[in-house]
């Protein structure tokens, strides 16, 4: 079990680095697809930099969390959440704001977590996916806001199915699930308005 | 960390971080950094940079008084980590950033069975002294104004 004093530490420069993994994440959104790096934090076990960046700039008191099974195994990661980033761990997936899946093959059924209402389809759950690789892996390619044309993406997606599943967010729009990818220190975002136009 | 050690040194530590830890929120960030610069400082990170919030503070009016919120407060803490592993912790009241980080660097030393001598001797007593004495120059200079009330039984007649 990690003690207090083997706790890796959060950002070494709060403010420009929290500043600086925002503009990434952003910048992801605005442009699905595209691979965007992100300055890396000290990261629990379990847990990869990206993931940790992105965890320490998003989440707060107001931001329930869902960690999936993987990444509640150990107490390192909910400590070290807890610690930081003063976030709510909740058992029920859909009162959570971000979900961390450290095992996307064991992605639960998408309905299981929340799609935000008509009213407010802001608060709905952003799906934080740690993947195996973002660079190699079969091409898939997109399409929707915020790509000219065509955007393609080569990753060993996890689950396989994944665009499949997100396919409920055409139907569900405004409704819908975020889903951002993270492997090491890229990630890549995928909104809710993002559709699979093929599959390699 | 804990662990081995036995209840009564837990709590004698305890004790001492409480004791260190009124000390120093008292005095100024300038008086600490002071002390501090006489002895040698161990190798440190920090695990929490230093941080400004708010806290709000309960008052009661009288003994019996009912809770009410009297208003917000600001407070910075920081958390530092001796490369030996202690934790210490920061708390202060206002932003002054600074001073929550070398309150939590204090905290971890006083927590060092090496360091806790020297940070005690060279920091913790001469800030007491000086605090005391404050407080005592304030006592003092409060009691000068000091005006005793007589109530004087009025003859109806």
């Amino acid at each position: 079990m990690t003690t207090i004093a083997e706790m890796p530490a959060g950002f070494s420069d709060k403010v420009l680095s929290a500043q600086s993994t925002f503009r990434s994440v952003m910048d992801a959104m605005a442009r699905p697809g595209s691979i965007q790096r992100i300055v890396a934090a000290g990261a629990p076990l379990g847990m990869m930099p990206g993931a940790a960046a992105i965890a320490l700039t998003l989440f707060d008191h107001d931001t329930p969390i869902w960690l999936d099974s993987k990444m509640s195994a150990g107490p390192d990661v909910g400590k070290w959440l807890k610690f930081h980033t003063s976030a709510p761990v909740v058992a029920d997936s859909s009162m959570a704001s971000f979900a961390l899946i450290g095992d996307p093959q064991s992605l639960p059924a998408l309905e299981r977590f929340a799609f935000g209402s008509n009213e407010y389809p802001d608060r709905s759950t952003t799906l934080i996916l740690q993947v195996e690789s973002l660079s190699d892996g079969p091409v898939v390619e997109l399409q929707g806001p915020g790509i000219d044309g065509t955007a393609g993406l080569h990753a060993s997606l996890q689950p396989r199915d994944l665009f499949e599943r997100l396919s409920i967010n055409a139907a569900l729009f405004p409704r819908g699930i975020d889903v951002v990818l993270v492997h090491d220190d890229s990630i890549v975002a995928i909104p809710r308005t993002t559709r699979l136009v093929k599959k390699g | 960390m804990a662990g081995n050690e036995s209840l009564a040194d837990q709590s004698g530590t305890q004790a001492r971080r409480k004791a260190a830890m009124a000390v120093l929120a008292h005095s100024a960030t300038a008086d600490i950094a002071g002390h501090l610069a006489d002895i040698a400082l161990p190798a440190h990170e920090d695990l929490r940079e230093p941080e400004n919030g708010l806290v709000m503070v309960r008052g009661r009016i009288g003994g019996d008084g009912v809770p009410f919120n009297l208003g917000e407060v600001t407070v910075s803490r920081a958390a530092v980590r001796l490369s030996t592993g202690e934790v210490g912790f920061g708390y202060t009241l206002g932003r002054d950033r600074e001073k929550a980080r070398l309150i939590a660097l204090c905290d971890a030393m006083v927590q060092s069975d090496k360091l806790v001598a020297a940070i005690e001797d060279k920091v913790v007593a001469p800030l007491r002294v000086a605090m005391i004495e404050r407080q005592n120059r304030k006592a003092a200079e409060t009691a000068a104004t000091r005006v005793d009330f007589y109530t004087l039984v009025r003859d109806e007649g």
